[in-house]
């Protein structure tokens, strides 16, 4: 155990740590409760003032079909985004750990695009995959494929998943190559003589021994493709076609600040709120059990 | 079961270079020791035979039939590595039924072998625990239990016992030694402790800089070292070496450096042999023996006395050596044949 730390001044630990409470308040809890004390009023049309409503704004938005919608495309959006960027970054990640030459390099190149900002990532993918302009569009057609993500809602639901992964691969890149790197080698190669093959290797030990990595990204990557997304869908497919793409966070924006529906738009903050830390709750207490700390 | 032969194998890499030829031959169940200090290629070489490591030149056979190009998986071979590599998430039974369900072996026959080797390294009891529930040395057994329950052609050793404390690393030479002769396994053991090579080895390869030094039966190794190198790291404390030129003993042609081993010297003055004065500079008592750090003028010397000894730090004392109990070396530190004697005060 390490020696406990003892403060001979009663003010200090709390001066220390008052940054980090300040922070918090300011830019977490404060936000919070304006947004909860917002989902239980109602403004007029002019802003003048609001009346106190209790649920009603909440009764409101879970009856609307068009948030039931916003749901099912998140769920959709989130899992298919999460799981496409963790398994293109692990794939990667496994294949960087065998290059052995430029092996720098070759990592540093794959870190890159995380350097993008998420509405710059979601335009290169529009000029790639644009109908009129774009390069892979054009390839498509000639390929045959239909390929109209602002018709279909299909098309263009996998666009922003592609464009949503592709900035997180990075990201869960580095950590899956630091994962790999942590595994020993003498694991791999006694089960290499054990008679595992490279596949079964890959299953029974290494993806197993991930499995803290694989946790943690999985916890970061549904955050961020529940909340961090909004970028990439406001410049991609603006929510659309129809309400293809339009997730929960693009509604929160689409209802509070283009339609000014206040009261509504809080609500779906603190539903959204209540759904990420019961998410969050649940991988811990279901998923984290079948975790093995090494 | 198989013999395993080693023809002037090689390894380098890139420029440099781990192994520089080495041959050996291993007969069917016999364990042979690689021994020599850290760096010197031991587990590059044992590493070749895993199959771990690209064989940059030469031949490893089993049984006459070349495997280079067979990987480890399809080597039938089983490895034990100095830091166990046991599957942290699995427990001991899977640790030990991985190999065996690899390979498809049905599963009331890996139970009835899994059973079997736990009982025989006495951990029947530890079966449901993970790696990180055991100490060092049910680590060491489990890892010992993965090897034998294949039942391979061949048992590698890395040293295995590196990371025991002296009491168990005791212990387990002897379980080891003992249980490579119940199964008859032909075996690769490499150890960088001169007792653990002594104590278990069929066949002692003396191991430096990449190339072997010393190749045979470890007593005969002890007895006769075909060189200074061997002389000074087989045997503990190691031979006394000393230097021709300051003594006037009648030695072989070409011999430059003299060696006895400690316990061959007696503190007595005698007629015949190497007669030396050494000036005794420190005393070891470790119970049983006592050891005598002196200096003399071809070198310093190590000096065994049975028991307790009687001699006081700074005293002077006549060493007597057999004649047939001297060494000679040349200058490039080779054995050189023959005997020599001395008289010298
Ligand atoms: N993967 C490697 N790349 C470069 N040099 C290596 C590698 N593995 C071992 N060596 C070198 O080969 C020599 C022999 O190493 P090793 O077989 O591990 O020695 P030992 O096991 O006898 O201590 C050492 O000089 C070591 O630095
Ligand atoms: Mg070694």
């Amino acid at each position: 155990m390490t020696p406990r730390v003892v403060f001979p001044n009663k003010l200090l630990p709390y001066l220390l740590v008052a940054p980090q409470l300040a922070i918090t308040l300011i830019f977490f809890y404060w936000p919070a409760s304006q947004a909860l004390q917002q989902s239980l009023q109602r403004e007029d049309p002019f802003g003048l003032k609001s009346q106190f409503v209790g649920l009603a704004n909440f009764r409101k938005v879970l009856a609307d079909p068009n948030y039931i919608n916003a749901l099912q495309v998140t769920v959709i959006f989130s899992v298919a985004t999460a799981f496409v960027a963790m398994a293109v970054a692990l794939l990667l990640a496994v294949q960087a750990d065998k290059v052995v030459r430029g092996k720098g390099f070759y990592r540093t190149l794959m870190i890159w695009p995380y350097a993008v900002a998420p509405a710059i990532a979601g335009m290169l993918w529009l000029f790639l995959f644009s109908p009129s302009i774009g390069t892979f569009a054009v390839l498509m057609r000639n390929l045959g494929i239909a390929w109209d993500p602002l018709l279909n809602g299909n098309q263009a639901m996998a666009l922003v998943v592609a464009a949503a992964s592709w900035k997180q691969i990075s990201y869960n890149f580095l950590f899956f190559v630091a994962g790999l790197q942590a595994i020993p080698k003498s694991l791999i190669e006694a089960a290499a003589i054990d008679g595992a093959r490279e596949t079964k290797r890959f299953w029974t030990i290494v993806f197993p021994l991930l499995a803290p990595t694989t946790f943690f990204l999985l916890v970061i990557n549904t955050t961020y493709a529940f909340f961090d997304t909004f970028g990439i869908i406001h410049a991609v497919t603006g929510g659309g076609p129809g309400k293809a793409t339009e997730t929960l966070v693009y509604k929160v924006y689409n209802d509070g600040f283009v339609n000014l529906v206040l009261g509504d738009s809080a609500a779906q903050s603190v539903i959204l709120m209540v759904i990420v830390i019961a998410l969050t709750a649940v991988q811990f207490r279901y998923v984290e059990r079948k975790v093995h700390y090494g | 079961m198989a013999s395993v032969e080693l023809k002037d194998v090689r390894k380098s890499y890139g420029s440099t270079e781990a192994v520089k030829g080495v041959s050996i031959a291993i007969p069917d169940k016999e364990l042979c020791v690689l021994v020599g200090p850290s760096g010197c290629g031991k587990s590059t070489l044992l590493r070749m035979i895993a199959g771990l490591e690209e064989i940059t030149a030469g031949e490893v056979r089993f049984d006459g039939q070349v495997v280079n190009a067979i990987g480890p998986t399809e080597r039938d071979i089983a490895m034990v590595f100095q830091n166990y590599a046991l599957y942290p998430h699995m427990n001991v039974f899977d640790n030990m039924a991985y190999g065996l369900r690899n390979r498809g072996t049905p599963k009331d026959e890996i139970k009835r072998r899994v059973d079997e080797a736990a009982k025989r390294l006495e951990l029947s009891h530890l079966l449901d625990r993970t790696p990180r529930q055991l100490s060092g040395g049910q680590r060491q057994r489990v890892a010992m239990g993965r090897a034998i329950v294949r039942e391979p052609k061949v048992f590698l050793f890395d040293e295995p016992l590196s990371n025991l404390d002296a009491k168990l690393r005791g212990q387990m030479r002897v379980e080891i030694k003992s249980l490579q002769r119940a199964l008859g396994v032909t075996s690769v053991y490499v150890t960088h402790d001169q007792l653990e090579a002594m104590t278990l080895a069929d066949i002692l390869v003396v191991m430096n800089g990449g190339l072997v030094e010393q190749a045979g039966r470890p007593l005969d190794i002890y007895e006769k070292p075909a060189s200074t190198f061997v002389a000074s790291f087989i045997g503990a404390p190691p031979m006394n070496l000393l230097k021709l030129s300051d003594l006037s003993v009648t030695a072989p042609a070409g011999a430059e450096t003299l060696g006895f081993r400690p316990e061959d010297a007696v503190i007595a003055s005698a007629t015949s042999g190497l007669r030396l004065e050494a000036r005794i500079e420190a005393v070891e008592p470790v119970g049983a023996e006592s050891f005598l750090h002196g200096t003399t003028p071809g070198g310093r010397v190590i000096l065994r006395a049975p028991g307790r000894s009687q001699v006081e730090v700074g005293e002077r004392v006549a060493v007597n050596v057999p004649a047939d109990k001297l060494h000679f070396f040349d200058a490039q530190g080779k054995r050189v044949e023959g005997q020599g004697v001395s008289v010298q005060i």
